[in-house]
């Protein structure tokens, strides 16, 4: 975790660009929070140690001024996707990459800890943090609080940088892991797969955090799940609505999501929202060879198409 | 109403303008017996139906969702049935994910003339769909209509 690295190239960069993203202390010893460096000073806010958890690029489509940023391996990925879509102008963007060995998972610490009060958290290095509560001393390995996400990390460095401020580092996951718990779920009967979606999306508030918090959900005002015209979906909180709220989002970013794990991350209600964009990205491997987000000189799939598809043959009655 | 049979389901077709919903006139000019379960709207092309349209359907009282449009490269639009294709098997390889049986969905080519072969699919879909009954009663869920 070289952090003096990291704050000698953002004061190296700083004068080049309007503003600079990184992340700085939360409102308490667990939370990380984006910070926007736009003085010298503010450059000793910057932290960088497995709490620093938040994609940072959901800021950048749309920004008209030349741009500073932080990306870890994962958010590297959206960057990609943002340049293949023309949502970003590389120009404009100045990229620090910095390897990670995976990050923490609020909730999963919380729940450990048993929601008690934190008074102190200290990282050591990139394998453990110990916290420190009005009840005691806990201390955990990042593997065993990190979320979902870092446990089938394949590019833990970024796929796009132009200043790297660690070692760059390899993955020691296996790739065919990655999607294990989409191939676990699926051998569920049919029925059981339909209840547990039930069970989950019912406790979904419609607060819209996991669109909100995407990377990818670039129409802003014009969504669907909001606009009047067309009325795609209605105010009742019946389960319905709540399904095609999450169709909406799934639907929209097939082929396109980057599997940062944002939608879930925000989530209030504890609901797996990412499974569902997972489960297509593992049809779209499996059809068109492509992984969102890694392959900068090709075409997201839904985007163009063959004559001839090779993975996709005429359905039978 | 004698003749509509109680167990009527409901299956909703997406049927381009250009080619299957002809294929369906033809049909119904050629006067070939069809079962009468299915709901046909009319869209200007298969590239018009968006996978959502489907789920929409069968979240709220469809119990079957067939898609037709032209053959590939018969497209009227050239190739507005080639972005379909790639997203209508995205979503029926979806579906099963979330619940809903693979076999509710169903998408095909059908053009103008194959009147012959528009009764085929209907008739062989709406099979499908009675063998797999209702998916409404079966998931507790009621239709809003």
């Amino acid at each position: 975790m070289n952090l003096e690295g990291l704050r000698e190239i953002v004061s190296q960069v700083l004068p080049d660009v309007h503003v600079f993203i990184g992340y700085a202390q939360g409102f308490d010893p667990l939370h990380a929070t984006p910070l926007f460096v736009r003085t010298p000073e503010d450059i000793n806010k910057l932290i960088w140690n497995p709490l620093c958890v938040h994609n940072l690029t959901t800021y950048l489509p749309f920004q008209k001024k030349k741009v500073g940023i932080v990306v870890k391996g994962c958010d590297s990925r959206t960057i990609i996707q943002f340049m293949q879509e023309g949502l970003i102008d590389r120009e404009k963007i100045v990229i620090v990459g910095l390897p990670c060995r995976g990050v923490i998972s609020v909730t999963k610490v919380l729940k450990a800890i048993n929601y008690e009060q934190i008074n102190s958290l200290t990282c050591e290095g990139e394998t453990s943090v110990t916290v420190i509560t009005s009840h005691g001393e806990h201390r955990f390995s990042i593997e065993d609080v990190a979320p979902d996400k870092c446990k089938t990390c394949q590019y833990p460095t970024p796929l796009v940088y132009d200043y790297l401020a660690d070692d760059p580092i390899t993955s020691d996951k296996p790739p065919d892991a990655v999607y294990k718990d989409i191939h676990e779920f699926e051998q569920k009967p049919l029925e059981e797969r339909w209840e547990y979606w039930k069970k989950e999306l019912d406790r979904c508030i419609r607060c819209y955090a996991c669109r909100n918090a995407c990377p990818l959900c670039v129409c802003q005002d014009s969504c669907i799940a909001e606009t009047r015209d067309p009325h795609w979906i209605t105010q009742k909180l019946t389960i319905q609505e709540k399904f095609m709220f999450h169709m909406i989002h799934s639907l929209h970013l097939a082929g396109r999501c980057v599997e940062c794990g944002e939608c879930e991350r925000v989530c209030p209600m504890g609901i797996p929202v990412s499974t569902m964009k997972k489960k297509i990205n593992a049809e779209i491997k499996k059809l068109f060879n492509y992984v969102p987000g890694t392959q900068p000189g090709e075409k997201p799939p839904m985007y163009i198409f063959n004559v001839e598809e090779k993975n996709i043959e005429e359905h039978k009655l | 109403m004698s003749e509509i049979k109680p167990k009527e389901l409901r299956i909703i077709g997406f049927l381009c303008n250009w080619c299957s919903y002809g294929g369906a006139d033809t049909a119904g000019v050629s006067r070939f017996k069809q079962p009468t379960d299915l709901r046909i709207i009319r869209v200007p092309c298969s590239g018009r139906v968006d996978p959502l349209f489907i789920v929409k359907a069968l979240l709220n009282g469809a119990d079957g969702v067939l898609v037709s449009g032209c053959h590939p490269r018969d497209c009227h639009y050239s190739d507005g049935n080639f972005y379909a294709r790639r997203r209508l098997e995205m979503l029926k390889r979806f579906l099963p994910f979330i619940g809903i049986d693979e076999k509710r969905f169903h998408y095909t080519w059908v053009s103008a003339s194959e009147g012959a072969r528009w009764q085929q699919v209907v008739t062989n879909f709406t099979k499908q769909i009675h063998m797999l009954g209702s998916l409404h009663s079966k998931t507790g869920e009621q239709s809003e209509s």
